[in-house]
């Protein structure tokens, strides 16, 4: 195709995102508002590496918690019993139910990781201005999107058996402070992909920098 | 195409109102993660600060424990955790690694005890109940010590006593366990004021140590001159004073128990310290009398038969014992060539007391005391103690004309002077009696006799004759008579039976008469209806 493919921002044009008016960038580059619905305007979402770092660094740190303090607190006439995540997917493992085991491991375990390593690869992609497979790094990026909110799932089991059981002295399951680690460390992911703004991706393609503010 | 459109409208595109630029512009999302931080970094202190010591505790087995489910408790409340449990490399026992709050660090001391908590009925007592539903924990009991330990070696049994309950422990020996257990009670004036803690056997197997503990106040009690009895059971004695049930309470009926009580005598000891020994007597009778602290050994020489003294025989004075047989051996003197009879006995000097004001007499003074009795004719004897059963025992009297003896403490055990047995008196005197039935005229005697013999012999003679004319002469006379008689009753059957001639004729005749009868009642009859006819004549009957 062409040396130099033809983007908004290398036009130097902004869309509103409010009212979808076209617009020309001034030549004082401050911050700009639609003609029409004074609606802030940007070439690219602002400061959108710096807020996704900002996420991305503090579900690193909940990650810890939420897997070593315990997500499920249940006392039953046999017993209190604290149990983390890891603990319960070893718990499964041994009684048999290696596949439920799996499932969990996959889903509360793997998926948070990669999703984290992912947006750390993504973000120090994007700071180092890399033209390395930018077609795959928009699909993983996409990927971590739609996987964002299914992570949830062991917040949902762990809410759900906690209004249901509570059954006085006979049995008892409350949250543990790791599932609000965990709830944290999803939402953070899920945010830190939100803030990142995809077309900084193909940025780097474009030979003339753009001053995106 | 769009492109070819794009180009000439892009003039007519409105340029974006510009703002002032913000002077102050804070990245707030920055925030996120600094609380972040503060919020794992204040977990990651909060965890490292709590996180307590790490200790392992060795167990015969690991019935019971669970890697990260059997807790450690100490008065039924959590303390710790088992994170682990292997099997020592020489596989005789059991290691559980345990994880334990940090409050309880300064109690891991050197006697701080670890036991697994299992139902458990003994001593009266059901414990540890609810580890049937919850799963057994181990339980902990603190010591005293302040020498810190990681390391520890559980217990199998919970101990009957926590270290904290304020008290004293005793040690008694006895010959046998009896029917005590751990946690058998301890009644003082049949109070309960503790209970067994431990026994085990003595190391040379001679016997059972027991550990008892007092509980305070009542261990002041226990004083150097206190005895102790097994309180198991019924005891019952019958005795001049009648029938005497003596027991303590239903418990330790059924499950044993020990008593205590202090000897009335001696004033008021001084309250033993802790550890102290005792003996524990199996009958409070026995307690209460045998108050023999002091032993001495003595060995006799007997120059007579033993038979019938037996290990544990009375060594008595004049009927008091004060002492008791505690071997029999025989003993060959290689210089004399001669074989003795040596017997052991242990004396009690305190039962010779003196009447003499002040406390004991030291052993020395004992001494003295007894070789001035032997100088004075003090031996011991074997004399018979049942007439029934032939069972003897030493008797201690003075036999003033004995000859000179005294007392050989240079052996070992000391030999005392012994004198003959009434024994070999009695045989003396039973030779005695032989001799003198020797002495008799038996010769002459028997002479007598075998002419009176003879005498019979001739009347026995006599009397055979008679007996044999008797048969001769008068016996055929007797058979002829018999057969004359015979012969008589014979005839007289003939006549008699049913088929002789005489009988028929008799019947014969009898018909006739009760014919003539007949007749004769017909005439009558007749004559009575017709009383005329006596003088008419019979009429004839008319048609």
């Amino acid at each position: 195709m062409r040396d130099t493919p033809v983007t908004a921002a290398a036009r130097g044009l902004l869309s509103c995102h409010v009212c979808g008016l076209l617009s020309r960038r001034g030549h004082n580059g401050r911050t700009l508002h639609c003609p029409r619905c004074s609606a802030p305007l940007h070439f690219r979402k602002p400061n959108s590496v710096a807020h996704s770092w900002a996420f991305l660094i503090a579900a690193y740190i909940l990650y810890i918690p939420a897997n070593v303090l315990p997500i499920m607190e249940t006392s039953s006439l046999f017993g209190a019993q604290a149990d983390t995540i890891m603990s319960g997917i070893i718990f499964l493992w041994h009684s048999g139910s290696w596949d439920l085991a799996l499932v969990v491991f996959i889903a509360s375990i793997m998926v948070p990781l990669l999703k984290l390593i992912a947006l750390t690869l993504l973000l120090i992609s994007v700071h180092s201005r890399s033209t390395w497979q930018p077609l795959q790094r928009a699909k993983l990026y996409r990927v971590v999107e739609l996987v964002g909110r299914w992570s949830m799932l062991d917040i949902y089991v762990v809410a759900i058996l906690a209004a249901l059981v509570q059954i006085g002295a006979l049995a008892t399951v409350n949250a543990g402070p790791g599932a609000l680690a965990f709830g944290a460390v999803v939402v953070l992911t899920m945010f830190s992909s939100m803030e990142f703004d995809p077309r900084l991706i193909w940025d780097p393609l474009q030979k003339e920098r753009i001053d995106h503010e | 195409m769009s492109e070819m459109q794009q180009e000439p409208e892009l003039s007519d595109i409105p340029e974006a109102v510009p703002e002032p630029k913000k002077r102050f512009s804070l990245q707030l999302v920055w925030l996120i993660p600094i609380v972040a931080a503060i919020i794992g970094g204040t977990l990651a202190v909060k965890t490292y600060l709590q996180k307590g010591p790490t200790i392992t505790i060795t167990f015969k087995t690991g019935d019971g424990l669970e890697a990260g489910k059997t807790k450690i408790k100490y008065k039924d409340v959590e303390v710790g955790l088992v994170k682990d449990v292997t099997i020592a490399k020489d596989i005789t026992h059991v290691i559980a690694t345990a994880e334990l709050k940090k409050e309880v660090t300064p109690y891991l001391v050197e006697d701080t005890k670890f036991w697994v908590v299992r139902p458990r009925i003994s001593g009266g007592s059901v414990t540890g109940l609810a580890t049937l539903m919850g799963g057994s924990y181990i339980g902990v009991d603190v010591g005293t010590s302040k020498q810190p330990q990681r390391a520890f070696t559980g217990l199998e049994a919970a101990p009957a006593v926590a270290m904290d309950v304020p008290g004293s422990r005793f040690q008694l020996h006895s010959a046998d366990l009896g029917s005590l257990d751990i946690g058998s009670p301890l009644y003082f004036r049949r109070i309960q004021v503790g209970q067994v803690v431990s026994y085990e056997l003595d190391k040379d197997g001679n016997g059972v140590t027991f550990k008892v503990f007092v509980a305070a106040p009542y261990d002041k009690y226990v004083r150097a001159n206190s005895r102790f009895w097994n309180a198991s059971g019924v005891d019952l004695t019958l005795d001049a004073n009648g029938l005497k049930l003596d027991t303590q309470s239903l418990m330790s009926i059924l499950i044993g128990g020990i008593a205590f009580q202090t000897l009335d005598e001696g004033g008021d000891a001084a309250p033993t310290s802790s550890n102290t020994a005792f003996t524990l007597f199996a009958t409070r009778d026995e307690a209460m009398k045998n108050r023999d602290t002091i032993s001495q050994s003595f060995a006799m020489i007997f120059n007579e038969t033993v038979r019938g003294l037996s290990q544990g025989a009375p060594v008595d004075f004049r009927g008091v014992t004060v002492g008791e047989v505690s071997g029999i051996h025989v003993e060959h003197d290689t210089r004399t060539k001669e074989i003795n009879i040596l017997v052991d006995m242990r004396f009690y000097p305190e039962r010779l007391r003196s009447r003499a004001v002040g406390a004991v007499p030291d052993p020395k003074e004992y001494r003295a005391i007894l070789n001035e009795m032997v100088a004075h004719g003090l031996r011991a004897q074997l004399k018979s103690g049942n007439m029934l059963t032939g069972q003897l025992i030493v008797a201690l009297d003075f036999f003033p004309n004995a000859p000179k003896a005294n007392v050989n403490w240079a052996t070992n055990p000391p030999r005392f002077p012994t004198t003959p047995g009434s024994l070999v008196e009695l045989q003396a005197t039973l030779m005695q009696i032989a001799k003198k039935l020797e002495k008799l005229p038996l010769d002459e005697v028997v002479g007598d006799v075998r002419q009176t013999v003879q005498t019979l012999d001739a009347t026995l003679k006599d009397a055979d004759r008679m007996i044999r004319k008797v048969d001769k002469d008068i016996m055929p006379e007797m058979r002829m008579t018999m057969e004359e008689a015979r012969k008589t009753l014979g005839a007289a059957k003939q006549t008699l039976s049913a088929d002789a001639p005489l009988q028929q004729d008799l019947r014969e005749t009898l018909r006739e008469l009760a014919r003539t009868a007949q007749s004769l009642r017909v005439l009558t009859d007749y004559l009575e209806r017709h009383p005329e006819a006596l003088i008419r004549g019979k009429q004839e009957d008319k048609p």
